[in-house]
């Protein structure tokens, strides 16, 4: 055991993205396909008040709420801030005003951007109109932005009876987090003994486990793990299974056998595939030693040694 | 000063569905918190705080429901706060309903649990990633696939066990109208047949993706004596957590799964639950956790879990039913999945079960766990107040 070297902590880019779906239910269904049809859908509640957007049950009385107004595409800002430089995928890539609109008719504000030259033509008070998109499918970006507009006022809320042809039952929302991830000083010491092919444990000070990969403390006693120990190569498939069915984002034929495998002197197992013996002749026991491919961080898979299996009491307690 | 005895006084559930796309979120939740309402006969004014759960936020995206849910739960100018606890947030997030009671917080407390998992995507949700770790190799099943063979190897179960829960949660789903996975000609022999996906866990001995949505009314003693139907009364509830990983963890049978049960029994005076105990509704999303989570809940003796299940003990008509809703082999929407077996388990013990009510069942586990095998939350419900 030695003690640990500073490392140098490893740091990468890591973005989650995934385009998550969503059933509109009636309310939002009508809203989003009015805009469509360049027409804004709000809500009357039972007090009287308009919500724009409209909410499917009432804020005050929590009772369902359906009786859906059409609104005026003109309102007037109530409160604004300025935005000088836009982000990817914001409405305008100009710098613009996010600003609250009160339609003409309608009791709530809406949030969205209102294309001005600069904050000093900005006011609150001041008088905006919607500017449609060219092409409309029944979004919120159906409305490109807010602009200025000294027409006249739009009227009272009307009735809205109808239903839309064709109406839009759900959006697609693409979400999308950037992150900096580090993997912290621990693991980035095993991943740099890694790259020369050795597997770096940290003992506990205090229940003397050797944690592989180490995570920098002991999530049993909460004390830091610093001393370093190499553990492996070989080790012992603690258990496994058989798997059938190809996952998504894995280029690895089926069936093969993954595994949870001991190394030697690790008292927890880590995860492999196993390779170099059929799927069906793996078992609980096996002994294998890792197998690298040309520039892999880690062990492509594992393969048999060849020695006799493990005794099951010598690996039961990592089950 | 005692605590204040918890009821469950209102029960309400959705059909759960593969895929519910007449309805938003908010109109999902809605739908099962007003079956809650109507069967305590309580309108939205009477419920003092909502508490909601769900599934961690990937598996649907980052959309704080307790935010945007506020007005479809009668949540506005009221407390309302989220539980967060992984695949058992739907029991947790009942514990903290009842213990705002118990502590003489609030007087009628409404919880909710949710998941539209056709809205989102589970594995992708469970399988970021992460810069410079190895991927999973394998997704749920595959996770927990390998403690299922290191359970039949610690114990010798015969490797029929499995198919026998799936085929019995199966034909148990036929008795439950809200039931997702409903499939009148089931047999053994096509449960035994199916696809093995991650041997040795089966195609059928696996558990769906729903939509669906969970809500309990609870209420203190006043509220109980008030209500339309006879109460079930929490006797007992407990959660435990560990790590996901650690050296000497029990993957087979979690201390925290032990600790948690035992706290449930020490608070309702249980010595014998296999006994004592008339129904259990656990959280098994893979068929053979049955017999694993026999043992870890002290059901029977360690290495015993699966003759219980061998024999018949847990068939519907047996003497520890267990999951006679059908349980989350037929219908798992992940974040309501926990809440459903605390609701299963109150239902029972108020005899309103329908079809597959266990017949005089007076006390009832109801048990979720999730993570890594890292939470568990459980509550024991009966038809006697604690107290009395």
């Amino acid at each position: 055991m030695s003690p640990a070297p500073a490392p140098e902590v490893l740091r990468a880019p890591l973005v989650v993205e995934f385009p998550f779906t969503r059933s509109l239910g009636p309310v939002q269904s009508a809203f989003l396909t009015g805009l469509r049809e360049r027409s804004v859908l709000g809500v009357r509640c039972h007090d009287g008040r308009v919500l724009v957007p409209p909410v499917e049950y009432d804020p005050v009385t929590a009772e369902e709420i359906r009786e859906l107004v059409e609104v005026a595409a003109t309102g007037t800002v109530t409160t604004w801030a300025w935005n000088p430089s836009p982000r990817p995928h914001q409405p305008l890539d100009t710098p613009f005003a996010w600003a609250l609109v009160t339609l003409d008719g309608a009791d709530t504000a809406i949030l969205h951007a209102l294309d001005a030259p600069g904050p000093e033509a900005v006011r609150t008070g001041m008088r905006v109109r919607i500017r449609w998109a060219a092409t409309r499918t029944g979004a919120i970006t159906d409305i490109a932005c807010f602009e200025p507009y000294d027409g006249a006022p739009g009227g009272e809320p009307r009735p809205f009876q109808g239903e839309f042809a064709d109406p839009v039952s759900g959006i697609v929302v693409p979400a999308r987090l950037d992150y900096t991830y580090s993997p912290g000083r621990a693991q980035s010491r095993f991943l740099a003994a890694l790259a020369d092919h050795r597997t770096i444990g940290e003992r506990c000070p205090s229940c003397q486990k050797v944690y592989v990969p180490p995570r920098g403390a002991c999530p049993t006693c909460g004390v830091a793990t610093a001393g370093q120990t190499e553990v492996g190569p070989r080790g012992t498939v603690t258990t496994y299974c058989v798997v059938n069915i190809k996952a998504q984002n894995l280029d690895i034929e089926v069936p093969y056998v993954y595994a949870h495998i001991a190394l030697d002197g690790a008292d927890l197992a880590l995860h492999g595939r196993i390779g170099g013996i059929p799927y069906d002749q793996v078992r609980m026991g096996l002994r294998v030693a890792p197998v690298w491919t040309e520039g892999g961080r880690y062990p492509d898979h594992y393969r048999p040694t060849g020695e006799p299996d493990a005794d099951y009491d010598s690996y039961k307690e990592l089950l | 000063m005692t605590k204040e005895p918890v009821a469950v006084i209102g029960i309400g559930q959705t059909k759960h569905v593969a895929a519910r796309r007449d309805v938003s979120i908010a109109g999902l939740v809605r739908e099962a918190a007003r079956r809650a309402l109507e069967d305590a006969e309580l309108a939205w004014a009477d419920i003092d705080a909502v508490v909601i759960g769900k599934a961690p936020d990937f598996f649907e995206g980052v959309m704080m429901p307790e935010l945007y849910l506020a007005d479809a739960l009668g949540a506005v100018g009221k407390p309302m706060l989220r539980v967060h606890t992984a695949g058992s947030v739907g029991g947790s997030t009942a514990l903290v309903a009842a213990n705002l009671i118990a502590a003489r917080v609030h007087r009628t407390v409404l919880t909710l649990a949710f998941e539209k998992q056709s809205e989102s995507n589970a594995m992708w949700g469970l399988s970021l990633p992460i810069p410079f770790q190895q991927p999973l190799l394998a997704g749920a099943g595959g996770f927990f696939a390998p403690h299922v063979r290191a359970y039949i190897r610690r114990t010798g179960a015969p490797d029929t066990v499995g198919s026998l829960v799936a085929y019995k949660d199966r034909r148990n789903a036929l008795k439950n109208p809200y039931a997702h996975v409903r499939d009148p000609d089931v047999t053994l022999e096509k449960v035994r047949s199916s696809p093995m996906l991650w041997d040795p866990i089966r195609y059928l001995e696996t558990c769906p993706s729903s939509d669906g949505a969970c809500a309990l009314v609870l209420s203190d003693t006043a509220g109980a004596r008030r209500a339309p139907r006879p109460p079930a009364w929490v006797r007992g509830g407990a959660m435990r957590s560990e790590p996901t990983m650690f050296a000497g963890k029990d993957y087979v049978s979690p201390q925290a799964g032990k600790d948690c049960a035992a706290d449930v029994y020490r608070q309702a005076g249980i010595g014998d639950p296999r006994r004592e105990i008339d129904v259990v509704e656990m959280y098994v999303p893979f068929s053979w956790y049955e017999p694993m989570w026999l043992e870890n809940l002290g059901f029977a003796a360690e290495g015993e879990g699966w003759k219980l299940t061998e024999s018949g003990v847990t068939e519907l008509d047996g003497d520890l039913p267990v999951n006679p809703s059908g349980g989350v082999l037929s219908t798992n929407p992940i974040g309501a999945s926990g809440m459903i077996r605390f609701a299963e388990a109150a239902l029972q013990v108020r005899g309103q079960a329908g079809e597959h009510q266990v017949d005089g069942a007076r006390l009832a586990l109801g048990h979720a766990y999730g993570g890594g095998s890292q939470f568990f939350s459980m509550w024991l419900v009966g038809c006697e107040r604690p107290d009395a």
